[in-house]
C-alpha cells in the first residue's frame, strides 16, 4: 500500500472515530418527559408526633435524677410513622406509611416520589397523618393548571400549615 | 403516566446480582472453546486479530490504535486534564455564575475557550470509548486470569471513577442537561438506604441549590480524576514498560481528530437550568451518561442491582475462570551472577533482585515472584548463562523454565542439527504463540518452537551456525502481537546488538533472518523460509567450525561427520 493511500485511509479512519465520538456525545436525542406531560414531585421530610405524649415528672422522680438531668417532662423518643396519600383527580396515586429514620425511630420520616402527569388542569388532594391515632390531620385540596414540562413540587411544612404546592 | 408504582417497587434481592455475576463468568467460560482453554494463549478472536492486522497495513503496528487502546486512554486523559485546567481559570462556582461563565467562555472566546471546552468534552468521550474497547478486548481475549488478575481487578473501579469524573463535569455547566444529571443522580442515589433525607430534595425547587453545592461539585470534579489517575498508576504496576504514551503519529492523529471535531461541532450548553420545569428532550452524551435513561426506563433500584452485579462479576471473574497454571521460572543461584538482565526484561515485573546471602556487599541474585510470572521464558533468553557454548554436560542457566529447560532446548537443537543434511540447512526458531512451525519441518529445516521467541538466547543462533546450519531463521510474531507484550521486541534488539545479551558481531548476519509471522500465517513463514534458502544457496556452504562443546556430545560429533560426508 502506498504512503499516500495509507495517509488517506488513516485520515478517513480518524474522521470516522471523531464522527462516532461526536455523534454519540449529542445524539440520539433522549426524551425524558413526554411532550404533553408535566411532572409532580411529592417530597418532604417531617418529624411526626411522638408515639406517646410527654409526661410531667413528679417531684420525687425529679429528685432522683442528677441536678443537670432534671427535665420536667419525660418524653418518649420514638415517633409515629407518617401516613401519606395523594389523590389525582379523585384517584389515589400514592399511599405510603413511612417509618421514622434512626435506630430509635426518633428522626424525621422522608418521602420522595415522582410522577409524570398529562399537562392540563388537575385536582390534587394530599393527606397526611403524623400521629399514632386518629385520621388524617393534614389535608389540602388544590386545583392547578400544569403546562407541559412544568414541575409541581408538593412539600410539607408543619409550621406553615401543612402541605405546600410549589410551582 | 410514567412509573406509577415506582415508590412501591421492591428493592430487589441478593439472588439476582449473584445470578447476573455468575452469567458473566459462564459466558466467558463458554468462550474458552475458541481459545483452547489456555490461560496464557493468545486468546484474541480471529475477527479481532484480522481487524488489528488490517489496521497494521494502514497505521503500522506502532501507531495502530487497536494495539494501543490503553495508551490512547491515558492520552485522552491528559488532553482532558490540560483542557480542564484552562476551563477552570474562567469557571465561576456559583449557582448564577456557573452557566454564565461557561457561556462567556464558549461564545466570548470561541477560538480558545470554546475550542478548549469542546476538546475537554470530546476527549472525555473518547477516553470512555477507548477504555470500553480496551476492556472488551481484554475480556474476549481472556486476558484477566492468572498473573493478569491484578491488572484486571484494579481496572474495574477505574470504570466507575471515569464515569463519575465525566458526570461531575456535566453537572458543573448547570444547563438543562446538568439539571437532568443532577436530579437523575440524586434520584439514583436515593434508592440506596444511606441517606436520611432524599438528596433529590436539594434540586426540587430553585431556592434549594446553593453556591456551596457548586464548590463541592468542583472539588469532586478535581478529586475524582485525581483518584482516577492514581488508579491508572496502580493499574499498570505489574506491567513493566507499560504502554502509557501512544506513538507520536497516533497521538497527533487522535488529537487532530478531536480538534477537527471541536471545530466542526462545538460543545454547547442546552439552556440554563430551570428547576421549575423538567427537561423534556435532551442531547445526551451517551458515552458518559448512557446509563441514565435506564433509571427511568426501569428503576433506580434495578440499575443499582445490574451495576453491582456487573462489578461483582467482573471482580471475581479472574478467580472464577478456570485455567491451567502457568509454569513459573526458577532461579539457580549457582548460575546467577546478579546481572539483572532478567529483571530488566521481564514484562510483568515478576523478577526482583535480592541481596545474595553470604555474598559480598551489594551482591544480588534474581528471585521470581511466582504469582506474577507469566511463564514466558523471556528471562531465560536474557540470562548470559544461557549460552549453549558452555561445555558442561548439562546446561544449567541462571533462570530457567521448568516446561522447557534451556538444556532441553540445546539437546533438541543438537539432535536436529545431527539430522540436517544436504543443501540449505536451516534452523528455524519459532514461537508457540506465532505461526506454527510444522510447515517448515518437512522442508529440510530443523525447527524449535519456544514458549516465546524472547526465550531464545542469541548465542543459540551462533551455536547453530557453528555446528552445521547454513542459516538460522527466527520466526517471531507480528509487531504488537506478542502475547507476552515485548518478547519479540527484546529478541529483535538482542539480535540487532542493541540489547544485552546481544548476538556477537562476528556472526555472519547474512546467515540470520528474522521473519514476523503471526498465528495463522504459516504460509508467510514457509515463503520466508523458501526465500531464505534461495539466498543461502547463493552463498558458500557454511562449514561447521565447532566449539569446545563439540567434543562433548556424541550427537553433535555425529552431526558434523554427517555434514562432511
Amino acid at each position: 500500500m502506498s504512503t499516500l493511500a495509507r495517509y488517506l485511509i488513516q485520515g478517513m479512519l480518524y474522521a470516522a472515530f471523531a464522527a462516532t465520538v461526536g455523534y454519540f456525545s449529542n445524539a440520539p436525542t433522549y426524551r425524558h418527559l413526554g411532550a404533553d406531560d408535566a411532572l409532580v414531585r411529592l417530597s418532604f421530610s417531617h418529624a411526626a408526633q411522638r408515639v406517646a405524649p410527654c409526661r410531667e415528672r413528679t417531684p420525687e422522680e425529679l429528685a432522683k435524677l442528677a441536678p443537670n438531668m432534671r427535665a420536667p417532662l419525660d418524653c418518649p423518643r420514638e415517633r409515629s410513622p407518617v401516613t401519606v396519600e395523594l389523590e389525582l383527580d379523585g384517584r389515589l396515586v400514592f399511599r405510603n406509611v413511612v417509618a421514622p429514620a434512626g435506630l430509635r425511630r426518633d428522626l424525621a420520616s422522608t418521602v420522595y416520589w415522582r410522577q409524570a402527569v398529562a399537562a392540563g388542569e388537575h385536582r390534587f388532594t394530599a393527606r397526611m397523618k403524623d400521629r399514632p391515632e386518629g385520621g388524617f390531620n393534614f389535608v389540602k385540596d388544590v386545583v392547578v393548571e400544569l403546562a407541559p414540562g412544568r414541575v409541581l413540587v408538593i412539600d410539607f411544612d408543619g409550621t406553615r400549615g401543612g402541605f405546600l404546592f410549589r410551582m | 403516566m410514567l412509573d406509577e408504582d415506582q415508590a412501591q417497587r421492591p428493592r430487589g434481592t441478593v439472588a439476582f446480582p449473584i445470578s447476573l455475576a455468575w452469567c458473566v463468568i459462564v459466558v466467558v467460560e463458554a468462550d474458552t472453546a475458541w481459545t483452547g482453554g489456555r490461560d496464557r494463549g493468545p486468546g484474541v478472536p480471529g475477527a479481532l486479530r484480522a481487524l488489528e492486522r488490517a489496521f497494521d497495513l494502514v497505521f503500522r503496528a506502532v501507531a495502530n490504535p487497536w494495539r494501543h487502546l490503553g495508551a490512547l486512554g491515558f492520552f485522552f486523559f491528559w488532553v482532558a486534564t490540560a483542557s480542564g485546567i484552562y476551563l477552570y481559570l474562567f469557571f465561576d462556582t456559583s449557582v448564577t455564575g456557573a452557566y454564565e461563565s461557561v457561556e462567556r467562555l464558549t461564545h466570548g472566546q470561541w477560538y480558545a475557550g470554546g475550542v478548549v471546552r469542546s476538546l475537554h468534552r470530546y476527549a472525555s468521550g473518547a477516553m470512555v470509548a477507548t477504555v470500553a474497547l480496551h476492556f472488551v478486548k481484554e475480556l474476549v481475549g481472556r486476558r484477566f486470569a492468572g498473573f493478569r488478575w491484578f491488572s484486571w481487578v484494579s481496572g474495574v473501579p477505574l470504570v466507575w471513577l471515569l464515569l463519575a469524573s465525566g458526570i461531575t463535569g456535566y453537572w458543573l455547566v448547570w444547563d438543562r442537561l446538568a439539571q437532568f444529571v443532577a436530579m437523575a443522580t440524586a434520584e439514583w442515589f436515593d434508592a440506596l438506604p444511606l441517606f436520611g433525607e432524599p438528596i433529590a430534595r436539594n434540586f426540587a425547587f430553585p431556592a434549594a441549590v446553593s453556591d456551596r453545592f457548586f464548590t463541592l461539585i468542583m472539588f469532586l470534579h478535581v478529586a475524582l480524576p485525581l483518584a482516577l489517575l492514581a488508579g491508572m498508576f496502580v493499574h499498570i504496576q505489574r506491567v513493566n514498560y507499560a504502554d502509557v504514551l501512544p506513538a507520536r503519529a497516533l497521538g497527533w492523529g487522535a488529537f487532530l481528530a478531536l480538534l477537527a471535531l471541536a471545530l466542526a461541532k462545538p460543545a454547547l450548553s442546552q439552556g440554563a437550568a430551570d428547576l421549575a420545569t423538567e427537561p423534556q428532550t435532551l442531547a445526551l452524551d451517551w458515552l458518559v451518561l448512557g446509563f441514565y435513561p435506564l433509571i427511568y426506563r426501569f428503576s433506580p433500584e434495578a440499575l443499582w442491582i445490574v451495576a453491582a452485579a456487573a462489578t461483582l462479576g467482573l471482580l471475581i471473574l479472574p478467580f472464577a475462570a478456570r485455567g491451567e497454571r502457568v509454569p513459573v521460572a526458577r532461579v539457580d543461584l549457582a548460575n546467577c551472577n546478579g546481572c539483572a538482565r532478567c529483571f530488566a526484561d521481564c514484562p510483568y515485573a515478576a523478577i526482583v533482585m535480592q541481596p545474595r546471602a553470604g555474598g559480598k556487599a551489594g551482591q544480588k541474585h534474581a528471585a521470581v515472584v511466582a504469582g506474577l510470572c507469566a511463564g514466558c521464558g523471556i528471562c531465560t533468553g536474557a540470562c548470559p548463562s544461557s549460552t549453549p557454548f558452555r561445555s558442561s554436560e548439562r546446561l544449567v542457566t541462571g533462570v530457567d523454565m521448568p516446561q522447557q529447560p534451556i538444556d532441553a532446548v540445546r539437546a533438541e537443537l543438537e539432535r536436529k542439527l545431527a539430522r540436517l543434511h544436504g543443501e540449505g540447512r536451516v534452523v528455524v526458531f519459532g514461537c508457540e504463540q506465532a505461526a506454527a512451525l510444522h510447515g517448515c519441518a518437512g522442508r529440510g529445516a530443523a525447527t524449535l518452537s519456544l514458549t516465546c521467541v524472547g526465550q531464545l538466547p542469541p548465542a543459540f543462533v551462533e551455536y547453530a551456525l557453528r555446528h552445521g546450519a547454513d542459516g538460522v531463521l527466527v520466526a517471531s510474531c507480528l509487531e504488537g502481537e506478542c502475547v507476552y507484550r515485548i518478547g519479540d521486541t527484546w529478541t529483535a534488539q538482542r539480535l540487532a546488538g542493541e540489547r544485552e545479551p546481544h548476538l556477537r558481531v562476528t556472526v555472519p548476519r547474512e546467515r540470520l533472518r528474522v521473519v514476523r509471522a503471526g498465528a495463522g500465517e504459516e504460509k508467510t513463514l514457509a515463503q520466508a523460509l523458501t526465500r531464505f534458502r534461495e539466498a543461502l544457496a547463493r552463498m558458500p556452504r557454511n562449514e561447521p567450525r565447532g566449539s569446545s562443546r563439540s567434543k562433548a556430545p556424541r550427537a553433535l560429533a555425529a552431526a558434523q561427520t554427517g555434514a562432511r560426508g
